[in-house]
């Protein structure tokens, strides 16, 4: 009879504890999903703000045309590169910060430019959401390493290997990239 | 992390059931005071339940009255919402609703029940003098603030010891006014009874000081903590570090900010003794340190330089 109760109990403390365990599992797993598509939300707002950002430039500094052309095309092959791998996109995204930098450059160059409101906002626009775009990939990493440790660790491995639960891969910057861009307003 | 945001929940409980202790002894208090006997005590204590009940669901909009925030509306603001979008991208946390207070004195506050329901307050001084990497840096302190539930306890705690402090209070008057007769009483009844008075007098006098202490002890290693995990969300620590020294060099103060709201802000918004006399005596600038809401920002520079 004692035996018994016992049994049972460890029984119900089992089958609670891999209830748990799975829904954490699962709950973790879809926050990184979550994660990463907030990136691509961010990437998308940022391609978007780019034409508007181009035509603006444009009404102060026409003859720049090498710039305007080469953002337009870093920004055509990173809407493409989307579809492909994630390493593809990072660089087709790199690419067209890149190219972005030396549209602001340019713009240094014209103080009537500089003062405009429309041109100011969208400056704010881009930068903010390129902060974005970092900060949701940190997210994602965070997201990442919390769910790594979990799977990896004891007893959740043992879950995490019978329900095929694997490790996620780190979403890596580029390299050349360290430290916050310094802007001037 | 997680360990902070349980222990600011515990906290919130026991700060929550000390604060109804406090009353039910300041009630008994005044119960002896008055010879009204034990029946005051259940009706204080639903009394303090309903203001602890609407300390939990009402604090974030009596705080953000009391200081006149205003909503922040507008394309003047823009930076200030896309900073907070993009670090609450970067806690996972929803957006909080941002509010301006109107005034020239750099300081800012987070306040709310939960990350769901929080709210962040800057005033215009500080969207003035701050550049964007600062500016990200403060917000970042103010939402850390609200990833650990600090916001919780503190908002709580403005309200509770409000109320204590504000029935002490009225005890304390009525018995100027009324005592008169009840002193007979007493006088009637013996020693035991003149004892008892002077305790309960000694009790009501001390009890909002017991609600301050309590209030402080909680207040001022949270902001070091917030420091710590606001530059955990910005990766950048200069970007703090010079938003502090740009507060240490401004002495303006804020002028809707009371002893009791004091603990939401960033940097403590009231003249501080020591700031104001620098050849105070080291006993009288210790007692003041441990009535301080914040740690000194010289303290919190260095724990950030140190990282």
């Amino acid at each position: 009879m004692v035996i018994g109760i016992i049994i049972a109990a460890v029984v119900v403390l089992l089958v609670l504890f891999v209830v748990v365990t799975y829904n954490g599992l699962v709950k973790t797993r879809n926050r990184i999903d979550n994660a990463f598509s907030q990136i691509a939300v961010q990437l998308k707002r940022r391609h978007d703000l780019i034409p508007n950002l181009v035509e603006t430039v444009k009404g102060y500094a026409a003859h720049e045309k090498g710039v305007f052309e080469a953002v337009t095309a870093a920004r055509a092959n990173a809407i493409n590169a989307g579809n492909g791998t994630p390493q593809a996109q990072a660089q087709a995204e790199n690419a067209l910060s890149g190219t972005l930098k030396s549209l602001f450059a340019v713009a240094e160059a014209y103080p009537d430019l500089k003062a405009n409101q429309n041109f100011l906002s969208l400056q704010e626009e881009i930068t903010s959401t390129e902060d974005k775009i970092a900060y949701s990939r940190q997210f994602y990493n965070d997201s990442v390493l919390g769910y790594n440790n979990k799977i990896q660790a004891f007893p959740a491995n043992v879950l995490a290997g019978m329900f095929n639960f694997t490790a996620r891969e780190y979403f890596e910057g580029d390299p050349t990239e360290q430290g916050p861009v310094s802007v001037q307003f | 992390m997680y360990e902070q945001i349980a222990r600011n929940k515990r906290r919130t409980f026991l700060m929550l059931a000390a604060f109804v202790f406090l009353i039910a002894a300041v009630a008994v208090a005044l119960g002896v005071l008055f010879k009204a006997g034990v029946a005051i005590v259940p009706i204080a204590i639903v009394i303090a339940i309903a203001m602890a009940w609407t300390s939990y669901f009402m604090s974030d909009k009596i705080a953000l009255a009391a200081s006149r925030a205003q909503p922040a509306d507008g394309p003047e603001y823009a930076r200030y919402h896309n900073l907070v979008e993009g670090l609450c991208i970067a806690a996972g946390l929803p957006k909080p609703r941002l509010y301006v207070v109107d005034d020239p004195a750099p300081n800012a506050f987070a306040t709310g029940r939960n990350p769901e329901h929080a709210a962040l307050a800057v005033t215009t001084g500080l969207l003035a003098i701050m550049n964007r990497v600062e500016l990200e840096g403060v917000l970042a302190h103010e939402l850390s603030h609200v990833r650990n539930y600090d916001i919780l306890v503190s908002t709580i705690a403005v309200t509770a010891v409000g109320a204590v402090a504000l029935m002490a209070d009225l005890g304390l008057r009525f018995m100027w006014f009324g005592g008169r007769s009840e002193r007979n009483d007493n006088n009637n009844s013996g020693g035991a009874g003149v004892i008892l008075a002077i305790l309960a007098m000694a009790l009501l006098v001390l009890a909002p000081f017991a609600a301050q202490l309590m209030q402080f002890a909680v207040s001022r290693r949270r902001e070091l903590l917030a420091d710590a995990s606001g530059v955990q969300l910005t990766r950048y620590p200069p970007g703090l570090i010079s938003a502090l020294k740009k507060l240490q060099e401004d002495h303006t103060v804020v002028h809707h900010a009371t002893r009791a709201t004091a603990q939401l802000w960033i940097e403590s918004p009231l003249e501080r003794e020591n700031d104001k006399a620098p050849g105070a005596t080291a006993r009288g600038t210790k007692l003041n340190r441990k009535f301080d809401t914040h740690p000194p920002l010289a303290e919190r520079i260095a724990a950030l330089e140190a990282m």
